[in-house]
């Protein structure tokens, strides 16, 4: 079956802001993309169970999601040492322009609980509504707002643990600074 | 102060627990900056568009899907 024009369209205008939750949960830009595509083909492959009318956007989200959950799960499998292995992916990924700027702030998220990291993504930078949250990860409305709270306290404790005593205006700049090399 | 932090028992010692910050909740100000960050962060992904890849990955498959004829028939 052919793929419908306008379902093509809403697909192709989710895919920027796929990537930015891509890249947040995984923290590897290479990752993210591969993440993408294939969640683009299995939405294509799918593309039936998709309810026209409903939210494109949310639905990829969503196989997205448990993607990125399976091949977690699968990688934990793999590897004895889980802990700290999103930070170490981090750590390894060459550094790239535009994304350096927030090396700071995406080290202190790659700390999260995966749960509270996705939850507050969806919630605090993809401007879903709770409930539509709550959808996409599979649980109830209160335990995505409970999840993003407890998200915002850690990465508070997390900023200002970390030397960001002035978190504010500067914050990225210095981090900037900082990087490198700290010139002036 | 407002009413709501008067302390419970009058005549209790109050300096030390008004000074201290209230447990499990952040100030707006921190929650606004975390938010800040948080979609700054992300926009910054967002403003990079759609990569050629995807967008041609799409062109590809419609393509296949389009003239699956004449596939067979360079094949033959």
């Amino acid at each position: 079956m052919p793929l419908d024009t306008t379902l093509r369209d809403q697909m192709l205008s989710a895919v920027p802001s796929l990537r930015a939750f891509a890249i947040s949960l995984s923290g590897n830009v290479d990752r993210a993309d591969d993440l993408v595509q294939e969640t683009l083909l299995r939405a294509i492959a799918n593309i039936e169970s998709f309810q026209p009318g409903t939210n494109m956007s949310a639905w990829l989200f969503t196989i997205l999601r448990n993607l990125f959950r399976s091949e977690y799960r699968k990688r934990r499998r793999e590897v004895e040492d889980t802990d700290g292995s999103y930070a170490e992916s981090l750590k390894s990924q060459p550094e790239q322009g535009s994304h350096l700027e927030f090396k700071e702030f995406r080290t202190a998220l790659a700390k999260l609980p995966p749960d509270q990291r996705e939850a507050l993504i969806l919630v605090g930078a993809s401007g879903f509504s709770y409930e539509e949250a709550a959808a996409i990860c599979e649980c109830a409305v209160g335990t995505i707002k409970s999840r993003v709270n407890r998200a915002r306290n850690r990465l508070a404790d997390l900023l200002a643990i970390e030397g960001a005593e002035d978190f504010g205006p500067d914050h990225a700049t210095r981090a900037i600074l900082a990087a490198g090399g700290g010139r002036g | 102060m407002t009413d709501d932090d008067k302390p419970d028992r009058p005549g209790h010692m109050q300096t030390e627990v008004n000074q201290r910050k209230p447990k499990g909740r952040l100030g707006r100000d921190v929650q606004s900056k975390i938010g800040q960050q948080l979609r700054s962060m992300y926009d910054n992904v967002v403003s990079e568009g759609v990569p050629d890849r995807f967008s041609e990955m799409l062109r590809q498959l419609d393509q296949q899907q389009a003239q699956p004829d004449q596939k067979d028939k360079e094949v033959n």
